[in-house]
Formats: C-alpha cells, structure tokens, sequence
C-alpha cells in the first residue's frame, strides 16, 4: 500500500545544529534561493530556524506545501574563496533550505 | 518638488505604478485610502526604531539574552509589530564583528531599520561583502583588526537580520533615550559602529 504524504505536513527535519553538510551543485531554472556562489560548498548547520513554504514552489503561485526546513549554514570563507584576504576565522552564514542540503 | 512645477513625463516605472495603482482602485481589491495608509506606515518606520531595541538591550541584560534568542518575541515586547518574519539579532563582541548583507535582493530589516539605503541594494556592496567583508567595511570607514573575525549573515530566506553593536566606553550612566541617539542605522546593519559624543 503506498501512504500518502500529507502535505500539510512540514518535511521532516534531517539535520542537528552542528551537522556537516553540503550545498547541492545543481543548475535548475526558476526562483531558486540559494545563491550561485555557495553550490557544492560544505558547511556547518549553525541553527534551525523552521519550517517555510518552499519558495521555487510560492514563486509559481503554488502553496509551497510542504513546508522544507530552513537552516543557517556556517562556511569558512577560506574555504568559499580560495584567494580570501582576512582572517582564517572569518565566516559567513547563508539560510539553506533542506532540499538543497546533502 | 524639485522641479519647480514644470511639466515631467512619468518616466516607465511611476507610469506602471499609476496605472496598476487605479486598475486595483477601479476594481475595488483596494481603496485609495488603504494605499495612503500603507505608505504612511512605511514612513512610518525608521532607524530609530531599531535604535530603541538595542538601547534597551544595552540597558536590560535581562532582555538582551530575550532579543538573542527571539528577535521577534522581544520586539514584541516593545510593541514593534515584526508580524510574519523571524528576527534573528547577532551580537558584536570584542571577537567578532557582524555584517549583513542580501545577495539575491534586499532583504532588510524594513520593520526596525525602515526602506533600506540604495547602497544596500548595490550590485557591488551584495556582491563584495560576501567575498571580501574587510574590504568593504573599510571603505565605509570601519578597519577591523586582523584578530577579530567576521560574520557575514547572507539574508537568503525567510529570517532578517539586525546587529545588536557592542555598547562603547564612556556611556556609564546614560538613560535609554540617550543611548538610542548613537546607534545609528549603519551600526545596525554591520558597517559602523556607534561612537559616544
């Protein structure tokens, strides 16, 4: 029997503050929230910061249901740009959605 | 108005506003006194408003570790309406330095900090501070020692982000209202820091 998925029901969360993650580098078309410069970059989760309608889907007038988990992922900025001039602590926080997460 | 009352065509964008704004009126979605009251409110919030929350906080140690953990809740408090977005407040220490920045739009805190600055939405300012922070905050004046590190926040979703700076020395003793005068907007958003008089 196959169980339906509801989709009012938020997608479960997968990961814990402190998780090492990657960003997907991938190339879809549309209103896609994750910023070109980040795609295949590997993170720290900083913090989970909920359940929000996925914005690909609100672009195309749809409901957005279900709602993805949202995180702020921590990079070193050595690490996102190779030829970085500051310190090697510098970081930077970027809102990940989990669909976009590996 | 600028132009002394000469005759100015209404350049492509006032000309779509105008037009969308009576087809709306025409329609009845909305009223032209619902639109008046809506720019109104957006007038309506400044700086200052942010300045009172991190004044507050300076003062509170109590509602400061409230404004961290809930930016919204704690502005609540207040009686800021922060309605359908999540606050999140990032605190400047004597080891990091916070700046923050939308790369994909303008994201801003526009209930706290008003309608964001036109440099804030730059090509070069969205695109540079993620790259290279020290860079730019040096051109906005603000060296920041090689020790202390930077946080850069990407406001990418659904969160805002405001900067609670570190309160400086020589305000001992000050009342809220006082405090509120030098936190500027700049300093809310990660390019100043606040300077007594």
């Amino acid at each position: 029997m196959k169980i339906e998925s509801d989709p009012l029901v938020p997608v479960e969360q997968r990961y814990q503050p402190g998780d090492r993650v990657k960003v997907r580098k991938a190339y879809p078309l549309g209103h896609i929230r994750t910023p070109f410069y980040i795609r295949g970059h590997s993170g720290v989760i900083e913090r989970v910061c909920g359940a929000f309608g996925n914005p690909e889907e609100l672009a195309q007038q749809r409901s957005g249901d279900p709602k993805q988990p949202l995180y702020r992922v921590r990079f070193l900025q050595k690490e996102v740009w190779p030829d970085y001039k500051g310190s090697a602590e510098d970081v930077l926080e970027v809102e990940i959605f989990q669909h976009w997460l590996e | 108005m600028k132009d002394g009352g000469n005759y100015q065509p209404y350049s492509y964008f006032q000309l779509m506003e105008v037009s969308l704004r009576e087809l709306l009126v025409e329609k009845g979605i909305v009223t032209e006194a619902q639109v008046a009251e809506e720019v109104e409110a957006m007038r309506r919030r400044t700086p200052e408003i942010g300045a009172k929350v991190v004044a507050r906080a300076w003062s509170d140690a109590a509602y400061k570790r409230k404004l961290l953990e809930d930016g919204s809740r704690a502005c609540q408090d207040l009686g800021i309406e922060v309605a359908a977005l999540k606050l999140v407040v990032v605190e400047n220490t004597p080891d990091t330095h916070n700046v923050v920045v939308c790369t994909l739009c303008s994201c801003y805190p526009r209930m706290l900090l008003g309608i964001p600055p036109e440099w804030y939405k730059s090509r070069s300012y969205r695109s540079r501070t993620v790259s290279e922070p020290r860079a730019v905050l040096s051109e906005f004046g603000l060296r920041i020692d090689e020790k202390t590190k930077i946080r850069v926040h990407d406001s990418t979703a659904d969160m805002r982000y405001l900067v609670l700076p570190m309160r400086p020395a020589g305000t001992e003793g000050w009342s809220e209202d006082k405090l509120a005068s030098i936190v500027t907007r700049d300093c809310m958003i990660g390019v100043a820091v606040p300077k007594p008089h």
